[in-house]
């Protein structure tokens, strides 16, 4: 993931209901907004789901794609999140080649990055590995030297630093209040 | 109390106090339209759904209330759909309610199924797909309340079959509970004084009124301001009618078309306060050379417009009503009109300039009693329209040469005179737009100025306005041509004129009216032009249609041509000099 810099991570607060994701995705579309990545589940309130997506502000200013957003009657909240305050993950399944006695060299390498191995063929392993989106580049960058068949990565999904949230957490404007 | 989906549906509407729905039925919407028959609400049966949308645009803007419009799935949304987009450009409450197929058969390609709730979400301030019928009078309760707050605009909520079928206990709710909807009224105390202090302080202010004026209700707080500060106000298209153009502070439209005071007072002014309106491309010209020395004042219930175009100096978010007496309260707290800056050489040179150049063409007429080649020229029709009708007439317009012209020589005295698209700027939007604000307001009478070009779009709909004894008056200016398009061929595209023509005759417009149970007139010449507007002013029983044969060579000025700063706004014609660029 190069050129973070000109990435921004919001964390959109919805209503969990049907039509809302078509709802963002169809916002970006119309309004020439990049998305990066996108990633959407269930919050531990059953009425709430959150969107987190990393949009490329070099299409359109932050605050405008926030503003436009907000004009959803669905979007209830949306808090940018800013690398430094955040606590970012992402999760990426790679399936590599293992031929010629490579499987013992990937494996070290998986271990080195607390990886897992999830499945095992005759010629092919399958790991996954969450961390930090620029951690998981580095791995991605190091399996390129052996014959990388497949690989998904889901986009991140990040919350506030926990310490220091209430100060840190820059909500770019409020629906309410 | 046990009810169908569609008793609940129009009972909803019912308690949402609607008095009038535009509409035509078909299948899937079928079981809502028998509840109809013992409703308290008028139905108007329009001729194509179309027409429903832009009757109920027509319907709010000349009330302030939420237009209705019910119609079937499938091809009448997909019809409806322009409607929705004119609406939510400019702002307009509309609440559409569309039939679909049965939830069941959702998905399959069943007969007049389409996607409606997508292929409508990116016109509509929000939509819904009703799958409980024990939602309905809730969701019906959230449309009105969506459409109607905050910025105004459409929302469609789709109904299928069997929700209309099922039965529900009916229960209507108290109050709405959306947690993402909470609009913002009330301005921010401290930006507020910063707009009092540098209004206050400005030697060159203008007030920039946009339609935010009318959607809010704030044309008699704008007016105290302008007062209270002596600053000249432009309202734009949108906003015709919200500052009486007979008052000495008004400077009339600005923007592409709009006449040279109007635009240079903004491209000189020191403070722009833009009340309402959004920097259109329209108004702006090129962004980069707009107002290059202005600071802004944004005041906007939308919080996504301010900085959108131009950034302001003072962001306002809130209700242009309340923001504006609030404003007002702010400067008399600074001490009113005593303590305002000297504006006295900006005054005399906006009269300077509305002296030097002030709307101008030329109607000539024939001697010795022969007609022949003598042109009408259009703005000589309005003109005389304008003078010929109570000053509370409503006047609604399509979208071309016809509705600049409309909106230069008209002189609006009142807010909610002047209907028409400008966001949009659709063609065909005047005659069924007349058609709902004459029912809105049959107290008025309303004058539809239409092109021939639009005239030919929406045209069936005078068959509605004839059955249901809606008596409005429509004005084609017929020239024969598309005409914008047309004085665009001849400015910039070399005079190769490229499928812009379409006959003065062709179809035979009185025919045509008289078919649809018009009463029809024909205008050729200057002289015919008063009489014939007597004799329509004088009809009351049914539509009446005047057709005016104008100069098809007319073209619309001032104009800033597309692109171009604001400075290079071109006056009109010199004679002897080529207007090509």
């Amino acid at each position: 993931m190069t050129g973070l810099l000109r990435h921004h991570t919001l964390s959109v607060v919805v209503e969990n209901k049907a039509g809302v994701l078509a709802r963002v995705a169809g916002l970006f579309a119309r309004r020439a907004y990049n998305i990066y990545s996108l990633a959407v589940a269930p919050t531990d309130d059953e009425r709430f789901s959150r969107i987190t997506v990393v949009v490329d502000a070099e299409s359109a200013p932050l605050e405008q794609i926030v503003k436009q957003l907000f004009k959803l009657i669905n979007v209830v909240k949306i808090t940018e999140l800013a690398p430094e305050d955040s606590v970012e993950r992402e999760l990426m399944l790679l399936t590599v080649r293992t031929s010629g006695g490579q499987r013992s060299e990937v494996i070290e390498l998986v271990d080195v990055y607390d990886g897992k191995i999830v499945d095992v063929g005759h010629d092919a392993i399958t790991v996954a590995v969450t961390g930090e989106p620029s951690k998981l580049d580095a791995f991605e960058e190091l399996m390129r030297a052996f014959s990388i068949v497949e690989l998904q990565r889901t986009g991140r999904v990040a919350l506030p630093q926990l310490e220091r949230q209430a100060p840190r957490l820059r909500a770019v404007s409020g629906k309410v209040g | 109390m046990k009810l169908t989906g569609a008793q609940a549906l129009i009972k909803s509407l019912e308690m949402e106090g609607v008095e009038v729905m535009f509409g035509l039925p078909g299948g899937a919407i079928l079981p809502a339209y028998d509840p109809i028959i013992d409703s308290s609400i008028r139905h108007i049966l329009v001729r194509h759904e179309q027409g429903a949308g832009h009757m109920a645009e027509g319907y709010a803007h000349a009330t302030g209330r939420p237009g209705v419009a019910l119609v079937t799935s499938g091809p009448a949304a997909t019809n409806i759909v322009t409607p929705l987009c004119d609406a939510y450009m400019d702002s307009v409450p509309l609440v559409a309610i569309t039939g679909q197929v049965p939830s069941t058969a959702i998905g399959t390609d069943a007969f007049q199924e389409c996607d409606t709730v997508g292929i409508t979400r990116s016109v509509t301030k929000h939509n819904e797909l009703v799958m409980n019928p024990q939602d309905i009078p809730r969701i019906i309760k959230e449309a009105f309340h969506i459409a109607t707050t905050g910025r105004p605009g459409p929302v469609l909520v789709d109904v299928p079959k069997d929700v209309l079928q099922q039965t529900m206990d009916w229960e209507w709710p108290d109050s709405v509970d959306l947690p993402g909807y909470k609009p913002n009224t009330k301005g921010h105390p401290k930006m507020i004084k910063e707009a009092a202090r540098l209004i206050t302080g400005a030697r060159r202010p203008v007030i920039y009124a946009g339609g935010g004026i009318l959607k809010a209700r704030a044309a008699e707080a704008l007016r105290e301001l302008a007062e209270i500060t002596g600053i000249p106000v432009v309202t734009t298209l949108m906003a015709r009618g919200a500052f009486p153009d007979s008052h000495p502070l008004c400077l009339g439209m600005p923007g592409m078309h709009g006449n040279y005071t109007a635009v240079t007072s903004m491209q000189k002014a020191d403070l722009l306060i833009a009340l309402g309106s959004r920097f259109d491309d329209r108004v702006t010209g090129k962004v980069s050379a707009f107002a290059p020395d202005a600071k802004i004042v944004h005041v906007d219930i939308d919080p996504a417009e301010l900085g959108k175009v131009r950034r302001p100096d003072v962001p306002i978010v809130g209700d242009c009503r309340q923001v504006i007496e609030e404003i007002v309260k702010a400067v008399k707290a600074l001490g009113g009109a005593e303590v305002q800056a000297d504006r006295s050489a900006w005054i005399a040179e906006i009269r300077q300039w509305q002296e030097q150049f002030p709307l101008h063409y030329e109607q000539s007429w024939g001697g010795d009693g022969s007609d022949d080649g003598v042109a009408l020229k259009p703005q000589y029709v309005l003109e005389c329209l304008r003078d010929s009708t109570p000053d509370d007439c409503i006047l609604a317009s399509g979208v071309g040469q016809h509705q600049m012209w409309a909106s230069q020589y008209w002189r609006f005295e009142h807010p909610y005179t002047w209907v028409n698209s400008g966001g949009l700027g659709t063609m065909g939007f005047s005659v069924p737009a007349a058609i709902g604000a004459k029912v809105g307001r049959p107290d008025r009478m309303v004058w539809s100025v239409d092109g021939d070009g639009c005239f030919q779009m929406t045209a069936q709909e005078l068959v509605t306005a004839s059955a249901e004894r809606i008596p409005i008056k429509v004005a084609i200016l017929n020239n024969a041509y598309l005409g914008m398009v047309r004085q665009w061929q001849e400015m910039f595209y070399d005079e190769r004129y490229s499928e812009v023509y379409l006959s003065p005759d062709l179809p035979d417009y009185v025919k045509w009216a008289e078919a649809m149970g018009c009463v029809a007139l024909r205008v050729e010449s200057p002289e015919e032009v008063q009489p014939a507007i007597d004799k329509a002013n004088e009809i009351d029983d049914r539509p009446v249609v005047v057709e005016f044969r104008t100069d098809s060579s007319e073209k619309v000025f001032p104009m800033v041509p597309a692109g171009s700063s604001n400075d290079d706004i071109v006056v009109g014609p010199v004679p002897g000099q080529d207007v090509r660029q």
